[in-house]
């Protein structure tokens, strides 16, 4: 079991859903990024998503996209993420996701990139742009790191697409909630209990629901058996910080 | 060749929450566009409301003062002022009958986003344009245009507040409204299909060109020359010619100050490989894979990106791509005006730059075709302030 896996599962077998924090790099500014990090890790983060900031981010709504043109202002590239990350792997328990869009994993070189990744301690990949037919030279890359790939889908996924993704993904599926960007939203779409059951029905890997997430309470809308194993929040989290609130702060409505 | 790629180029790197609406633009091209029924409809519109054919005009007093014989394609007599017509008809007619309610558009200059606002209003389908916030401080008489043919024009102020956020951010509103909407995306770039969809719906320059030249001067032209931004006009002139090997084909691109280390439009000659707005491409790039700004006088060739079909027909050698600077687009405008009564789009003047800057090279007696993309009423403020500014 791919080690993204187990630390989901062992959520799941603990009673609660994980956690999965989403922080873009560099974020609320250089010198309190890697404390944030370790702020969300000592309050229950089972998997941390860390954003790479990317000049035009087509799937993000303002508050990722704002964090993430901020981060590139400041001069954070991928290079110095994952050098950063090799040398404070060793102190964070919760799995590493690094989610970004394609070009800049492509210009670093993608198999120099899973190498690099794998060594510091990178888990997972989250590629909102690469669907699953541009998908291979990445995932092929990766898998050879023992690095997963995780799979988006969203509502208008179909069964078929979604049998794509399950043959090849591994860690845990990202189940988008609504058509649209990241975001907070005040209430979850009717449809997300469909589209959360017909995920299950699909994948046999962990469901992760992202995309609008603000509060704990947005999921006892949800019928208990359509209920995610994990559920991610970025942009909620980001605005916190924002507002100069603390990392463990934010945890502490979710645990 | 993999589905939806040219050599290298292309692809369809987007969320998979796009994958669904552009599955089923590639169903319609290859249900509904070849039916008769959509090919008539679309015939009458290019004919009766856009006003196709456009003519091939020859330039006596130019071609005398150059030694060879210059003829150019007039897009620019199309209405709205650009071959932009040409794929805002066709794709406004393919939602029509995909039975979508409202087309969305990106703009930069705002030519595509008139065309499109236009067809919508013909068509009787709902329009909403997304245009960097820049821009629509800088081509105001354009947003005008728009509002008046009804479309709700929305100004994007997120990123670099041109066209590429432009782009950005009308992928972002078809990812919530495609049951309704289609995205009547304006060049021969982006994901699959569009590429292949765009250049499809402007094939009908090169087709109309080849048989015009044909009949005017009895043979194919020696050189046949276009500008190059996303690269919708060079594209739908070049492909009549591409298996004429005796025909030279020409892509301009936009050098912009030609200062060194300026920003320009040229990522074919002046960038790298790479992936932006979901296809492989030739891009303006940082070592990083941040994409960089771009620049040229001509608004309409202002994009870091280009159709991947033009960097395969690059990197295949079958089409060269040259550079032409702002000062020298201005010149061969002021040129043509004079010498022809044409004025032109400063995009197009690009192209007729090149020939005024390879005459040697072209040599004496030969025939030369310029696509002349479109007129340039909508360049009197830039081209006031760049003529004024030569003055001083």
């Amino acid at each position: 079991m791919h080690f993204l896996e187990k630390k989901i599962r062992e959520a799941k077998a603990a009673g609660r859903k994980a956690l999965v924090p989403f922080l873009t790099a560099g974020y609320p500014d250089i010198a309190t990024f890697w404390p944030t990090m370790m702020e969300l890790d000592e309050n229950g983060a089972d998997v941390i998503e860390i954003g790479v900031p990317f000049s035009d981010p087509v799937a993000d709504g303002p508050v990722v996209e704002d964090a993430s043109r901020l981060a590139l202002s400041e001069g954070v590239c991928l290079s110095d993420i994952v050098k950063e990350l090799k040398s404070r792997r060793g102190l964070i328990k919760a799995g590493i996701v690094l989610m970004g869009y394609y070009n800049p994993f492509l210009q670093y070189g993608i198999d120099n990139l899973a190498r690099d990744a794998a060594e510091a301690g990178v888990n997972g990949f989250i590629v909102p742009d690469l669907p699953f037919e541009e998908s291979g030279p990445m995932r092929e890359a990766l898998a050879a790191n023992d690095i997963a790939l995780i799979p988006l889908v969203g509502p208008n996924t179909s069964v078929e697409r979604m049998g794509l993704y399950a043959e090849q993904g591994q860690g845990y599926v990202y189940v988008v909630s609504v058509m649209g960007v990241t975001g907070e939203r005040k209430d979850l779409a009717a449809h997300v209990a469909e589209t959360l059951n017909r995920a299950k029905s699909v994948f046999s890997l962990p469901i992760a629901l992202g995309f609008g997430l603000r509060e704990p309470s947005q999921l006892a809308e949800l019928p208990t058996d359509s209920l995610p194993d994990a559920v991610v929040f970025g942009s909620a989290l980001l605005k916190h910080l924002a507002e100069g609130k603390s990392a463990a702060d934010f945890m502490g409505r979710w645990r | 060749m993999k589905k939806g790629y040219f050599g290298d180029f292309g692809g369809c790197f987007v969320p998979e929450l796009l994958m669904p609406p552009l599955q089923e633009v590639e169903h319609a091209m290859s249900d509904i566009m070849p039916s008769s029924g959509f090919q008539q409809e679309l015939g009458d519109l290019l004919r009766d409301y856009a006003g196709r054919p456009t003519p091939v005009t020859f330039c006596p007093t130019l071609s005398k003062e150059l030694g060879f014989n210059l003829w150019l394609k007039r897009e620019d007599l199309l209405h709205t002022g650009a071959h932009k017509i040409n794929n805002a008809l066709g794709q406004g007619l393919l939602a029509k009958y995909m039975g979508k309610k409202r087309l969305i558009a990106e703009t930069g200059a705002g030519q595509h986003g008139v065309a499109t606002a236009a067809a919508a209003a013909r068509l009787g389908l709902e329009c909403t344009i997304y245009m960097g916030a820049e821009d629509v401080d800088r081509q105001l008489s354009n947003v005008r245009r728009m509002r008046l043919l009804g479309a709700d024009v929305h100004p994007v102020q997120s990123g670099s507040r041109t066209l590429k956020d432009a782009i950005n951010e009308t992928l972002r509103v078809w990812i919530s409204n495609q049951a309704t909407t289609h995205y009547c995306f304006g060049t021969a770039a982006g994901p699959h299909p569009f590429p292949t969809l765009v250049r499809e719906f402007q094939r009908v320059i090169g087709r109309e060109a080849r048989a015009q030249m044909m009949e005017a001067t009895g043979r194919l032209p020696d050189v046949v020359v276009a500008c190059v931004g996303g690269g919708s006009n060079a594209i739908g002139m070049f492909h009549e010619f591409i298996k004429e090997v005796d025909v030279r084909l020409v892509g301009v691109e936009a050098a912009g100050t030609g200062e060194p280390g300026c920003f320009n439009s040229a990522p074919l000659n002046l960038g790298t490989p790479g992936v932006l707005h979901g296809n492989y491409t030739m891009l303006l790039q940082t070592k990083d894979g941040q994409i960089e700004p771009s620049h040229s006088i001509s608004a309409g060739l202002d994009y870091p990106g280009v159709g991947p079909e033009h960097a395969w027909l690059q990197k295949s050698g079958r089409v060269h791509y040259g550079l032409v600077k702002d000062a020298n687009a201005l010149a061969a405008f002021t040129r043509l005006c004079r010498t022809e009564g044409i004025l032109p789009a400063l995009e197009s003047s690009h192209a007729l730059a090149w020939v005024l800057g390879h005459v040697a090279e072209i040599g004496s007696g030969k025939t030369v075709l310029v696509n002349l993309s479109g007129r340039g009423d909508k360049d009197m403020d830039i081209i006031r302030k760049a003529l004024d500014g030569e003055g001083e």
